[in-house]
């Protein structure tokens, strides 16, 4: 555990909500929730999720702070909006599904092998690098951060798509030599940095 | 009237003299109907053809209309001769437009419209236009009992619209339950916050208003009379007694908060930190006078953590405690929550429920809650039990994440969000020395009212106690006229609802006393002249008229002979078909004004192949819906002959014995709803008509009939699809079991 989680665990103590409503992104919002259940039965993957929208809101206010942030659920989260647009009381959940996400993966309590988690990094890291998408080392990371035994077979159960896009030139083979980043990567650094110490500073990382 | 003169009149509008022959029908009221004037009219509702009637009346005499044209239920402002009794036959309706429109029928078609001819003039010969009664009460001064919120506003409103109001209060202040909170849920935009009771300034307008006298420590004694006239004893506390008439009573007793010391699993009782919402209301009060901050009862100790228990005995499917929800208590919860959250945003305030119902705009109020950081969890609590240090820890089973055992401990306080139970005094349903499962005395509650009424001293109940009736039939009415209950004791409700309610007894208390002067019928039969009166030397004191009024409106005089409070009568006639020497009658409805409708009617004989089934129907529900068939063009059995009768429970057995004598295949008699979820006008009148008919199949017995003769139906105003149905299903039975062996004798 990150000493930011043992920082946030002695200034909340018990009051898991106002930790949400302090660091989560919309967290505010999480008390507006009046238990009508609508979101849980308006998502798609709603049987996949261990613990659906309704259900983080009530552990959220019964402070169950651990099972909360260990969660698998909000990372199940695909952005459709569905939840978002019928919510009676109108809470943005798919943001705050991402928001709970990101709070726990800043602490180090986001599940480590959970594949969205790890997808979300290999994109970070490689949008960061260059300002920009490299979309072929981005596919083939993501097809081989299991191992290069998996890497092999899941690129060749992909083949015949990876071969149309080649065809329709929507995909460039040689896109490790040729990608090029945006004009100013290093601005584009400086600024993520600083943007990164605005919220740091707004939500009380100071770590 | 000395002579009498019947003139019949034959509509030719609307498609009747395409469809029926209508000199055939001026001949039947001639011939067979004795008619002594008898005119055809190609558009009788217009102008020319009432103004012929008119002219019929002023100049020949004519003192019993006999109108042939459509139901009695439309162009009734033109067909309105008041100084003439006037006999309505639906030749529109349920002739021509529940038949087919072919060559085929129209033999069939005539012959009912005939016969409705034939009734329509015997019913002329037997009704008068009613004379209003001589004896009534002219008193327009209104009584309220009960000086809380509820009572304060009705003798405002009353007073305001220029009555004088009489206000008696139990207590030695007005204000009531009002008076002893800290603050009201709002109830106007923006519903956010808690706001002040106003009672001072509702008690100061009482007390300023030149019209309104007010009774302190006093409670009506003995009520006795009827609207217009009824006579009160107002007592004090003192004993002093006063007599005072008034013309209406608005019955605003109240509640009180269920008896929180029945939840010892709540912990109430065992620990003074369980309170329930009228405890939180009195420590808020103490701590606002003291300019402090609430503390908690056992050790005065600062309060950090409070959890609010909603539906604390109520909305309890066993029955141990009460069955309903009282609707105000979850806004109430928010509103004690926000005493804290106000105060100290972090005070841990938790309402713990099963289903938050937030009527009105509570909505805004629950959400300004949730933005105050109140927190709402849904659970059941099971129980809450005492820690070492004075807090306690509250039990839950947690719904949402389906936690059977899941606790929230180091609780300050613990508020109950018990139910409001009427006080609406004597249930006059049990009798007075009932007792219960024990063999022992019920306990009974004391009277409020204290009517000398025959059928008991308070206003008669509906369910859990409440004194409503029914709510779309009758609005802010009970089952006694000229006696309205208003606020919680009606139904359970808030100070805002309490306030419209209150606005509604009193509007419907001014109605009545102006009613009353008038010696006219209130609701449902509004503008009624016609009351009930009864031959006494026929009478056999049965007392079964006074024991099945629904209204209580029949006593006993020192002879033990019913005496009639025509002020409380609501015209339905349930005495009438309750009286088994029949010598009760109105002047424009009576046994003899039916009995000789149904005498009228030409019966084929056997052989015919032409069944004659009498239809006795309900004209609140039953005959609108038989109305809309007709106008919806819904073909039903041409053997058929419809009689609208006031209310079921004015149907008398005799004409069911009479029809079937005189050779009427069936009988069937269509009614409101009765029970429970009753749709009855008069309340109790189909259910007193299910169970008299429950009794005839001895009477068919002795005449060796079939059970199936009679058929009792319930329909609703909205059945205009099924009672055509039920028609000619009931005209197949009676085609399948035969002719009735009683025909020509």
């Amino acid at each position: 555990m990150s000493d930011l989680n043992t920082t946030m665990v002695n200034e909340y103590r018990s009051n898991f909500l106002k930790e949400v409503e302090a660091n989560v992104e919309e967290g505010r919002w999480v008390k507006m929730c009046m238990q009508c259940g609508v979101c849980s039965g308006s998502c798609p993957l709603g049987p996949a999720w261990e613990h659906p929208p309704q259900e983080i809101f009530m552990m959220i206010r019964a402070g169950k702070r651990d099972e909360v942030l260990k969660s698998e659920s909000m990372w199940m989260c695909t952005s459709c909006y569905n939840c978002i647009v019928r919510c009676p009381r109108e809470l943005p959940i798919t943001h705050i599904m991402h928001g709970l996400a990101n709070y726990a993966h800043r602490l180090g309590l986001a599940p480590k092998m959970n594949p969205t988690r790890r997808f979300a990094k290999i994109f970070w890291d490689n949008i960061v690098k260059s300002g920009r998408v490299n979309e072929i080392e981005l596919s083939l990371r993501l097809y081989f951060m299991d191992g290069f035994k998996n890497g092999v077979e899941k690129a060749w159960s992909m083949k015949d798509i990876g071969l149309g896009m080649l065809k329709a030139r929507r995909l460039n083979p040689l896109g490790f030599v040729t990608h090029k980043g945006c004009k100013d990567t290093k601005g584009i650094h400086r600024m993520l940095k600083k943007a990164r110490e605005i919220e740091d500073r707004r939500k009380g990382f100071a770590a | 009237m000395a002579d009498m003169k019947i003139g019949a009149y034959v509509c030719q509008g609307c498609g009747l003299g395409e469809r029926l022959d209508t000199k055939a029908l001026a001949q039947v009221a001639q011939k067979e109907g004795k008619a002594h004037i008898v005119r055809e009219h190609e558009f009788l509702c217009n102008a020319q053809g009432v103004a012929m009637i008119q002219k019929d009346i002023d100049e020949e005499g004519v003192n019993r209309v006999v109108i042939g044209a459509c139901s009695r239920r439309a162009k009734a402002e033109a067909f309105h001769f008041p100084t003439v009794a006037v006999s309505r036959v639906n030749l529109r309706e349920q002739v021509i437009w529940s038949q087919p429109a072919t060559d085929e029928a129209r033999e069939l078609t005539q012959e009912m419209a005939e016969d409705y001819m034939r009734m329509g003039c015997a019913e002329a010969k037997k009704v008068v236009a009613p004379t209003p009664n001589a004896a009534v009460g002219t008193n327009k001064r209104i009584l309220v009992v009960g000086g809380g919120v509820t009572g304060m506003t009705a003798a405002l409103e009353a007073a305001r619209a220029g009555y004088d109001v009489l206000l008696v209060e139990k207590t030695a202040a007005l204000g009531g339950v009002m008076a002893k909170l800290f603050k009201r849920v709002p109830f106007r935009e923006p519903y956010s916050d808690p706001q002040p009771t106003g009672v001072e300034d509702l008690v100061a307008a009482v007390t300023n208003e030149p019209r309104i006298t007010v009774f302190l420590h006093a409670t009506t004694t003995r009520t006795s009379g009827a609207p217009g006239q009824f006579s009160v004893d107002i007592t004090t506390e003192s004993g002093q007694t006063q007599t005072e008439n008034v013309g209406a009573i608005v019955m605003a007793s109240g509640f009180t908060p269920y008896d929180a010391s029945r939840l010892p699993e709540l912990g109430y009782g065992k620990s003074p930190n369980v309170v329930d919402q009228s405890g939180l209301e009195a420590l808020a009060l103490a701590a606002a006078a003291k300019g402090e901050p609430m503390r908690r009862p056992s050790d005065g100790r600062e309060i950090k953590s409070v959890v609010f228990v909603q539906c604390a005995g109520q909305r309890d499917a066993s029955g141990t405690h009460l069955r309903y929800c009282s609707g105000h208590c979850c806004n109430t919860s928010m509103k004690q929550a926000m005493y804290f959250k106000d105060q100290n945003p972090d005070i841990d305030t938790v309402v713990l429920f099963t289903d938050l119902r937030t009527p009105g705009n509570g909505e805004d109020f629950y959400r300004s809650a949730q933005k105050k950081g109140v927190t709402f969890t849904k659970g059941k609590v099971s129980g809450v039990e005492a820690a070492g240090d004075g807090s306690a820890v509250v039990k839950f089973h947690d719904l949402i994440l389906d936690e059977p055992a899941a606790t929230m401990a180091g609780v300050d306080l613990v508020v109950l969000a018990t139910g409001q139970v009427p006080n609406s005094g004597v249930n006059i349903d049990i009798p007075a020395d009932a007792t219960d499962v024990d063999d022992k005395p019920v306990e009974h509650a004391v009277s409020v009212l204290n009517l000398t009424y025959r059928q008991g001293p308070d206003v008669p109940q509906l369910k859990y106690g409440f004194t409503d009736s029914h709510f779309i039939c009758f609005p802010y009415e009970t089952r006694r006229t000229g006696i309205y209950t208003a606020g919680p004791v009606r139904r359970p409700m808030d100070i805002a609802q309490a306030m419209d309610d209150a606005t509604g007894a009193a509007l419907k208390a001014i109605q009545e006393v102006e009613n009353a002067a008038l010696g006219r019928a209130a609701h449902p039969r509004s503008g009624d002249l016609s009351f009930p009166t009864f031959r006494r030397e026929g009478c056999t004191q049965c007392k079964r008229c006074t024991v099945e009024c629904p209204f209580g409106a029949i006593d006993e005089d020192e002879q033990r002979y019913p005496q009639f409070n025509e002020g409380r009568c609501r015209r339905c006639g349930t005495c009438m078909g309750a009286c088994p020497v029949r010598v009760i009658s109105f002047e424009n409805y009576s046994i003899d004004s039916v009995g000789s409708q149904i005498k009228a009617v030409d019966v084929p004989d056997e052989f015919s192949e032409k069944p004659r089934i009498l239809l006795l129907a309900c004209e609140n529900d039953a005959y609108p819906a038989l109305d809309m068939a007709g106008v919806n063009r819904r073909v039903s059995s041409a053997f058929v002959r419809t009689i609208p009768v006031r209310c079921l429970g004015s149907v008398n057995t005799i004409w069911i014995t009479d029809a079937l004598n005189s050779g009427y295949d069936g009988v069937m008699l269509m009614g409101c709803k009765h029970g429970d979820e009753y749709q009855c006008h008069f309340v109790k009148g189909s259910e007193l008509a299910a169970y008299r008919m429950s009794k005839i199949d001895d009477t068919l017995k002795n005449l060796n009939l079939e059970a199936d003769r009679v058929r009792n139906l319930e329909v609703a105003i909205t059945d205009m699809e099924r009672v055509p149905q039920l028609i000619n299903d009931y005209a197949a039975k009676i085609q399948e079991i035969g002719m009735s062996p009683f025909k020509g004798f």
